[in-house]
């Protein structure tokens, strides 16, 4: 016999079995699994094995607006506990058109998404370098320790009583509460960004001549972005849930005051439409914020 | 002997004593001396816990010694400096910045006229062969090509000496020999002074002109040699000169000698 390499000789060509292979639609749909999966014997403890399952979550869905539609159609919920279709839609148009209590629609979304954002802004605008100092600085960090520990575990609503005592309920008590929401979610974030950096990096930019200005904002500021991008995502989310909250309490405009007054006139049309809103406005933020994050921190997670 | 008048290395009876939380200590070099000329290329071999990546931290300025110093061109070392350029085994590049970016490190940091590092960075990018990678961020590089970056980024710098801790430890046995070479032809063309880490008998045999064995317990000198490998090493194949029999013997000889030390530390942690 002579010797042929691997793959050249006829009678190693390889042979591919007839086999059946599923359409894209039933991958799709999660009804079958990709041809990786498939040649799998282990699959029940393999996390990559689990595939998407979309037709059950369509199944989910269809369910749930079925569930909705016949009990609202049929009167088995009296509307006061859960709208029917045609009110939300009949109110929808109607709020759309003439707003909510003289203010559009679109007002009390705005006026919420700015709340959150002023918060956030202004607690990465004071967390980050506060955390930086901390990570850096043994005086920084004894200083500051003792409230970041007190105050991480405290969730932002039970502040608001306080806040309300002191700075009342106007517009800048809102944004107090929400940055020191933000605040130490971005303390900590920052904090763990300069901790995290490895040292040989820190070394590296020593041996190569920076000075210690330079190591900071070339190696443990780049290094920290991931964390800190982290950081103000939680926040973003924590943020958001806090507005809500303190509309909730005491505010003229903005979704989380819509739904409470609304409450107030026993309109659960209104009340349930905030909600969708709410959801929807939650999960846009953070999926713009997953977009922003790969597309200015490309490296994430590849040091 | 104080360093004074000296040119090229000399570490100089350093000694270091961690002292442990507990109360105990950790003696982990204990009167080490080595006197480097310019261009000479040092690898330092031993078993784990023989204090030498803490010698090289030494060396690098990381570090400073309980007793004794470390001078170069008649100074003294007292911290991280652009002149000591340093490669470490793995994950030093900065993942933010490209290839490019990367290499021109040091020279942006100290401020050199931009035209000048640019030429430099194209220059070295071909040297290690990586022309066609100036753009790519260092993260899709594999192993081996992240450490030619290292590299470069070193040398761009120009260092009167190179320290190497373990620069090649991470890659797989085949990339490991490309990259071997690469450091010995580096080493002729730019003339630097290098001081090698390594786990690996045959790469300290292969690559150092000189080769230290160091011994643990205290980390200290155990034996020295004068090796012609290295200088082979720039016209002969490495494969020929790996399997020649002065290769071999010494190989041998060596692994034999560390095999004893880690037996020995083994018996003393058995008792």
């Amino acid at each position: 016999m002579t010797d042929t390499p691997n793959g050249a000789g006829p009678e190693s060509r390889l042979v591919v079995a007839e086999q059946k292979q599923p359409s894209a639609l039933m991958m799709w749909l999660g009804l079958a699994d990709n041809s990786f999966t498939r040649q799998k014997t282990v699959k029940f403890g393999d996390p990559t094995a689990v595939n998407s399952g979309r037709l059950y979550s369509f199944i989910t869905v269809i369910l749930l607006l079925l569930l909705w539609w016949v009990t609202t159609s049929n009167g088995w919920v009296k509307p006061i506990y859960w709208p029917s279709y045609e009110a939300v839609g009949n109110r929808l148009t109607k709020l759309w058109e003439q707003g909510f209590r003289n203010v559009p629609l679109w007002d009390h979304v705005y006026i919420s998404v700015q709340r959150v954002l002023t918060g956030v802004f202004f607690g990465a605008i004071i967390g980050i370098p506060l955390g930086f100092a901390m990570g850096l600085s043994s005086v920084a960090r004894g200083l500051f320790d003792p409230i970041v520990e007190f105050m991480r575990p405290i969730p932002p609503l039970a502040l608001i009583p306080l806040i309300i005592l002191w700075l009342g309920i106007d517009e800048t008590a809102k944004i107090t509460l929400l940055f020191l929401a933000a605040l130490f979610i971005m303390i900590i974030a920052a904090r763990s960004g300069v901790s995290g950096v490895k040292i040989s990096k820190v070394h590296a930019a020593y041996s190569l001549g920076a000075s210690k200005f330079q190591v900071l904002k070339n190696v443990i500021l780049p290094n920290a972005l991931p964390e800190i991008f982290t950081g103000i995502r939680t926040a973003m989310g924590v943020c958001w849930g806090t507005v809500v909250a303190a509309e909730l309490v005491a505010a003229e405009k903005g979704v989380g005051s819509m739904i409470m007054i609304a409450k107030n006139f026993l309109q659960t049309d209104t009340v349930v439409i905030g909600i969708i809103i709410i959801g929807i406005i939650g999960y846009t933020i953070e999926m713009l914020m997953r977009l922003l994050e790969r597309w200015l921190i490309p490296w994430r997670g590849k040091g | 002997m104080d360093g004074a008048d000296h040119n090229g290395m000399l570490v100089d009876n350093v000694s270091m004593v961690f002292t442990l939380p507990g109360g105990g200590s950790v003696h982990a070099l204990n009167n080490v001396s080595m006197n480097l000329a310019s261009g000479e290329l040092m690898s330092v071999l031993g078993p784990s816990g023989c204090g030498k990546t803490t010698l090289l931290n030494i060396i690098a300025g990381f570090l400073a010694p309980t007793a004794g110093g470390v001078f170069l061109n008649g100074h003294q070392v007292t911290g991280p400096a652009a002149e000591r350029g340093m490669v470490f085994q793995q994950g030093a590049l900065f993942e933010w910045l490209d290839v490019r970016k990367n290499i021109s490190f040091g020279p942006r940091m100290m401020g050199k006229p931009r035209k000048e590092t640019n030429e430099k960075v194209e220059h070295l990018l071909n040297i290690v062969g990586l022309g066609d990678f100036g753009d790519k961020p260092v993260y899709q590089l594999s192993g081996g090509m992240q450490q030619r970056v290292a590299l470069a980024r070193c040398l761009a710098n120009d260092p009167d000496v190179i320290l190497m801790d373990e620069p090649l430890g991470a890659l797989d046995a085949l990339t490991r020999e490309k990259m071997q070479g690469l450091v010995l032809k580096l080493w002729k063309e730019t003339g630097k002074t290098i001081v090698l880490i390594t786990h690996s008998v045959e790469e300290a045999l292969f690559l150092g002109e000189r080769l230290i064995v160091m011994a643990p317990r205290p980390g200290r000198i155990h034996r020295e040699y004068r090796l012609p490998f290295a200088e082979q090493g720039l016209t002969m194949s490495p494969r020929d000169i790996k399997a020649s029999a002065e290769f071999v013997d010494k190989r041998e000889e060596i692994l034999s000698m560390i095999w004893e030390m880690e037996e020995e530390i083994m018996g003393r942690a058995d008792a």
